[in-house]
């Protein structure tokens, strides 16, 4: 059986995918910080589905700590899903360079710099697949939400790179754009329901999708329709508008 | 957000705080001031709502599971459909199980639940080995038939009151296979019905389904089901697709000449006095489950479950008070459930006795409680009671002369201090 490793497994769709992936006979391996906060996900996995679940306290932001966290990850992943994310409010990281700094980070610099050692150990191996949470937030900067959406727009870039380069390897990098989920991260937003998905829907699509080696994702589907028409609209009209 | 219970009658607009660990929620008590759990609102009437709610279903986890022994440990919010998922493929199954396992276990300890199987295995609580339970204040402590017996008796079937149900150790049955070997026996009338339960005493689970809108000769009957696992076939275990109910139905959908016609149909559908057939698990225990949202058409103002009980030696006649009362008013509906039930248990507020149980909807309507209150006299006068977790409108004085010890679940209420944190609709209207 593979192993797939969870980065930023705390997040809700990161679990929701721990769960899709362990009813399809996976084993998890979950980094993410304050890990002990996942035992009881962890044992209710390995009970569920007779999986085997390893936790790993990991901390992204600390780049220094990436070799050393992987080099001791046995067995190795054939999987690696980047589930990361940071989200504050605009104000905020418009406001504080801390937090755009934060928003930039988590969403991007340290993804690519962890990303970019996986991919050479993939590379090397010849196989494995990378999945990417980027953000429809990154199909086009929008007032409400530009810094959280140009880092996820960063990173949107880096896997199209990195599964151009990849692709001679026979490792797939798929980038995901969820649209609006029910998640920690959205909690109190207004979100509008119709549009609004499920972690568990996201997860079950980033399933399906990753085993039938789609390169971009939008989830749930209208949102792939909903960017292209958001995308066409000219800048000078663009500039005008309240989104 | 706008809360219902699953008749969807009354709406009440609450706030809501979710469960996922035990630190938080001592914290979150420690100022919540008046609450009740909350986990996947499928008790019928007002018993899980308040204007602040403390929802269970985010603390879902499986903590354990013996797998030689049948024991699981599992986290309150835990819904029966997963536990489900999990055992059955493995060979075990609940020891007792409701009519829809679309209900969370500590919800299923809170109402002391029970099933086809009551005659012979008692309520939820029976297969309940303990509990922890966080009291007012925040202390948490574990409940068993030997362990803190006094908030054992008082939390099951105690319907929330007492405090938030954190984790159970349920002990498990073993099963052969997941086929279920059914056997229907067709009566006409409220005796021959009466005769089905005692013939077949022995057989594990069994239920009958009454149509109450039949009257004369015809007065109480039925299609009477019993089943036992069977010792072929696999344990497999997957989920159907499901229909829903896409929208509210209109509220004149359902009147006396649809449910008629409904009746007739399923209570000739089936030819033979005796037949015998193979069922799934879900098809035998969870038929409705099948249809998602089938709450949805009774219309838009909601309907109620109304379940008593009858002590054996009154239940003959009780319920042919009942049935008749019933069948002139025009207002059954087509799901009408009678069950031989066994002995009582020991816990203070829980529903069963050893006697007849009738439970069947009615779609709200103004002319409705006049009706409901008029059973309720007759309930009284054979010493029967009213089933909590259905319950939305009875009187204090109704409930009261129904459940003998009562005193001394509110006595435990005052001097632990659950009475000023632990409060539902239900617990203010009947004062529990």
């Amino acid at each position: 059986m593979n192993t797939l490793l969870i980065i930023g497994a705390k997040s809700d769709i990161a679990k929701a995918v721990a769960h899709a992936y362990a009813a399809n006979r996976s084993h998890l391996a979950l980094a993410a910080r304050r890990v002990a906060e996942l035992e009881h996900f962890a044992q209710d996995l390995r009970i569920r589905y007779r999986i085997n679940v390893s936790l790993h306290e990991f901390d992204l932001s600390d780049i220094a700590s990436h070799r050393p966290f992987y080099d001791a990850l046995h067995p190795k992943p054939q999987g690696v899903l980047m589930a990361a994310g940071y989200m504050t409010e605009q104000a905020q990281a418009q406001r504080h360079c801390d937090e755009t700094l934060q928003t930039i980070s988590v969403n991007f610099s340290a993804d690519v710099c962890f990303l970019n050692m996986i991919a050479n150990d993939f590379e090397q191996r010849r196989e494995g697949f990378i999945v990417g949470i980027s953000s429809v937030a990154g199909d086009r900067g929008r007032q409400s939400n530009y810094i959280y959406g140009a880092a996820k727009a960063g990173f949107s870039a880096y896997l199209s790179g990195l599964r151009n380069r990849l692709y001679a390897s026979g490792v797939h990098v798929m980038t995901v754009k969820p649209g609006f989920v029910n998640t920690k991260m959205t909690a109190g937003m207004n979100l509008p329901k119709a549009l609004t998905a499920q972690p568990c829907e996201i997860a079950e699509d980033i399933l399906n999708a990753q085993q039938r080696g789609v390169d971009v994702l939008y989830s749930k589907w209208f949102w792939r329709y909903i960017m292209l028409v958001i995308r066409c609209i000219p800048e000078s009209l663009f500039k005008k508008m309240r989104l | 957000m706008q809360l219902t219970g699953w008749g969807r009658y009354p709406v009440i607009e609450a706030d809501t705080f979710a469960l996922t660990d035990t630190q938080s929620l001592r914290r979150h008590l420690k100022t919540a001031g008046s609450c009740i759990a909350y986990g996947n609102g499928r008790s019928y009437g007002d018993s899980a709502l308040n204007t602040h709610v403390i929802t269970t279903s985010s603390y879902n986890y499986f903590l354990d599971f013996d797998e030689i022994n049948g024991i699981l440990h599992v986290a309150c919010g835990l819904l029966l459909s997963e536990i489900l998922n999990v055992i059955v493929p493995r060979g075990w199954f609940l020891k007792v199980t409701p009519g829809t396992k679309l209900i969370t276990v500590g919800g299923a300890i809170a109402a002391d639940v029970h099933g086809k199987n009551h005659h012979i295995e008692g309520c939820f609580s029976q297969s309940v080995i303990e509990f922890t339970l966080m009291l007012p204040h925040g202390k948490v402590i574990t409940c068993s038939h030997t362990k803190n017996k006094k908030y054992f008796y008082a939390t099951c079937g105690g319907m929330g009151l007492t405090g938030i149900i954190l984790d159970a150790k349920l002990s498990l049955q073993q099963i052969p296979s997941a086929t279920i070997e059914q056997t229907t026996v067709k009566n006409r009338d409220l005796q021959e019905t009466f005769a089905a339960f005692e013939t077949y005493k022995d057989t594990p689970y069994s239920v009958a389904w009454i149509d109450c809108l039949a009257t004369g000769e015809s007065l109480g009957r039925s299609l009477f089901m019993c089943g036992r696992f069977s010792h072929k076939g696999s344990c497999e275990y997957g989920n159907a697709k499901k229909l829903n109910v896409p929208f509210v139905f209109p509220s004149w959908a359902l009147n006396s000449v649809s449910v008629k016609a409904f009746n007739q149909l399923y209570y000739h559908r089936i030819r033979e006095k005796i037949s015998h057939e193979k069922v799934d698990i879900d098809t035998f225990f969870y038929p409705l489950d099948a249809v998602q949202n089938w709450n949805r058409i009774y219309g838009a103002d909601g309907f109620t479950q109304y379940q008593c009980i009858l002590p054996k030696a009154q239940s003959y006649e009780g319920l042919q008070e009942i049935l008749t009362t019933i069948a002139l008013s025009q207002k059954g509906s087509f799901l009408a459930v009678l069950k031989l039930y066994g002995k009582a248990n020991k816990n203070w507020l829980s529903f069963p006795m050893e006697g007849y149980s009738l439970a069947l909807d009615f779609k709200i309507e103004p002319a409705l409680f006049t009706l409901l209150d008029a059973l309720d006299a007759i309930v009284l006068r054979y010493g029967g009671r009213l089933y909590l977790s259905k319950d939305v409108r009875a009187s204090k004085e109704t409930f009261e002369q129904g459940y003998p010890d009562i005193d001394r679940f509110r006595a435990l209420r005052k001097e632990q201090k659950m009475d000023q944190i632990f409060q539902s609709l239900q617990s203010r209207r009947l004062e529990l």
